[in-house]
């Protein structure tokens, strides 16, 4: 039986009739039509899918889209807070090329989001740690790891 | 894939849960983190009927310290644990444990409970459960009971609970003074379920020699395996390395019958859990002496 669901999404309010048998991964995919969210694995193993939801990272795939119910959720299209800038942390993958292909791209990211704002200023071995829930089979996660330590600079020296 | 259809539930209180849970029997099953159950519904080896979710009972979620124990909700979730000042001052074995579990992303989602309840082998909460002397307080809509983790977990997957019973409560024991710990495991991948691992507990007696001790595996058996040949090697002995190295070597050979799979054959295991056994010991004896000269 379908239930009906309010979620916020990137700061935008829907109310949406679903299966509850949906995952929030496709809810956000064919539901509401923001694809940035990736789907590798459906097992919770790649992290591609990893969204916010009330500003804790967590995998999109393991959660059902009525569990989502009233609370706030973050995609990789929210990054840029509607405007036309990237988020410090897109600059620092542009900058230092880390991706290739992009499909881990946004799960990285909005992996990232929240523990640059805990460690704004992370050791390698923390960004190692922090990357092993993502998987990337492009880069070799050199590249990655640069752009984690270029985006920390950018973001403290983001103004206000 | 995509998991197969369900009712869903999503009750506000204990009592509701434990109501849906006796209607349902084995057909309902309860939904925790999801972070082991919602993986094996969308491979569609597990269809139930309905699933009873617990993340809307608030009564779940705490931590909190009670007569030298720490006290934690079923619905807790580790990241809470792993993070908490309270569980590294009175069970520091537990905190130092937590970021072995997954990666941050999941232990956002996955509970205590969840974990203890699932009885995977691999599991590092369900070996530390016994390492740590800890109970389990569970309730079926009629009953309530409070099992040793000892008696808790009884098989592959498998714990001493029925279908309509509830974890709700976790009881570990606070660490005494005196007493020293660790935990180490080998993985693939930081994050990824161990090959093997082992949680050791150790007391000194007056004079230095070995009280108590208990060694813990995981990854070696259909449950968490208690090295007791390898303890009971150990106590009344000044904890030398000679003495640490025959233990664990006891442990390997004695106390333990590893099967293999893909991630790793019988042999190996045996050698990790050999190689695990020495590093905790030693790390353990190590602590309890250092507490001892405070
Ligand atoms: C990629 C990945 C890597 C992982 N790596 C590890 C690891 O290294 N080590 C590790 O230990 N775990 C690992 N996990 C599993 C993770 O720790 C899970 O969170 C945990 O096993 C289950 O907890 P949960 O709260 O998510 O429970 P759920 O998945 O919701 O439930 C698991 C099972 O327990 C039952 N259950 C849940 N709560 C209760 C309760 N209160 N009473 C009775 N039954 C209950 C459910 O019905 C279900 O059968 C990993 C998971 C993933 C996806
Ligand atoms: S798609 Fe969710 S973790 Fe891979
Ligand atoms: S850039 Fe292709 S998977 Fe990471």
């Amino acid at each position: 039986m379908e239930q009906t669901i309010s979620v916020s999404v990137n700061g935008r309010p829907y109310e949406r009739s679903v299966e509850p048998r949906l995952l929030l991964s496709d809810f956000l995919r064919h539901d509401i039509g923001l694809s940035g969210t990736h789907v590798g694995c459906e097992h919770g193993v790649c992290g591609a899918c990893t969204v916010l939801v009330d500003s804790a990272a967590v995998r999109s795939c393991l959660m059902f889209a009525v569990q989502a119910n009233g609370r706030e959720v973050t995609t990789v299209e929210g990054l840029d807070g509607g405007q036309e800038d990237l988020h410090p942390i897109q600059h620092g993958f542009w900058e230092k090329h880390g991706l290739q292909c992009g499909f881990c791209t946004p799960g990285i990211l909005m992996t990232l989001v929240p523990f640059l704002e805990e460690n704004p200023d992370p050791s390698e071995a923390e960004i190692r740690e922090i990357l092993s829930g993502n998987i990337c089979r492009c880069t070799g996660y050199q590249k990655i790891v640069e752009a984690v330590q270029l985006s920390a600079i950018l973001l403290q020296e983001k103004p206000g | 894939m995509k998991p197969a259809a369900f009712d869903y539930h999503a009750p506000r209180t204990v009592e509701e849960a434990l109501a849906l849970l006796w209607n349902y029997g084995e057909d309902g099953k309860i939904l925790a983190g999801g972070q082991s159950l919602v993986p094996t519904m969308n491979f569609r080896l597990t269809q139930p009927t309905a699933l009873i979710d617990l993340n809307g009972i608030e009564g779940l979620f705490f931590l909190r310290e009670d007569d030298d124990e720490l006290r934690c909700g079923a619905m807790t979730r580790q990241r809470e644990v792993e993070r908490s000042a309270l569980v590294k001052r009175i069970v520091p074995l537990l905190h130092e444990t937590m970021p072995h579990i997954a990666h941050a992303q999941i232990r956002n989602r996955g509970t205590i409970g969840g974990s203890l309840a699932h009885a995977d082998p691999t599991a590092e909460l369900p070996a530390l459960a016994i390492a740590l002397d800890a109970s389990m307080y569970v309730r079926s809509f009629t009953e309530a009971r409070w099992i040793s983790a000892r008696d808790y977990y009884v098989g592959l997957f498998t714990t001493s609970m029925q279908p309509d019973e509830m974890l709700l409560e976790v009881a570990f024991p606070g660490l005494p003074a005196g007493s020293g710990w660790a935990f180490e495991e080998v993985a693939r991948q930081k994050g990824n379920y161990a090959m093997c691992g082992a949680a050791a507990v150790v007391d000194l007696a007056e004079g230095g020699s070995v009280g108590n001790v208990t060694l813990v595996f995981l990854g070696v058996g259909e449950a968490p395996v208690e090295a007791e040949q390898a303890a009971s090697l150990l106590v009344g002995e000044k904890p030398t390395a000679a003495a640490i190295r025959a233990a664990s070597d006891a442990a390997a050979k004695l106390d333990i019958d590893p099967v293999g799979d893909i991630h790793a054959g019988p042999a190996f295991r045996r050698h990790l859990a050999g190689v695990l056994a020495e590093r905790v010991l030693t790390k353990a004896c190590e602590r309890a002496a250092g507490h001892e000269r405070q």
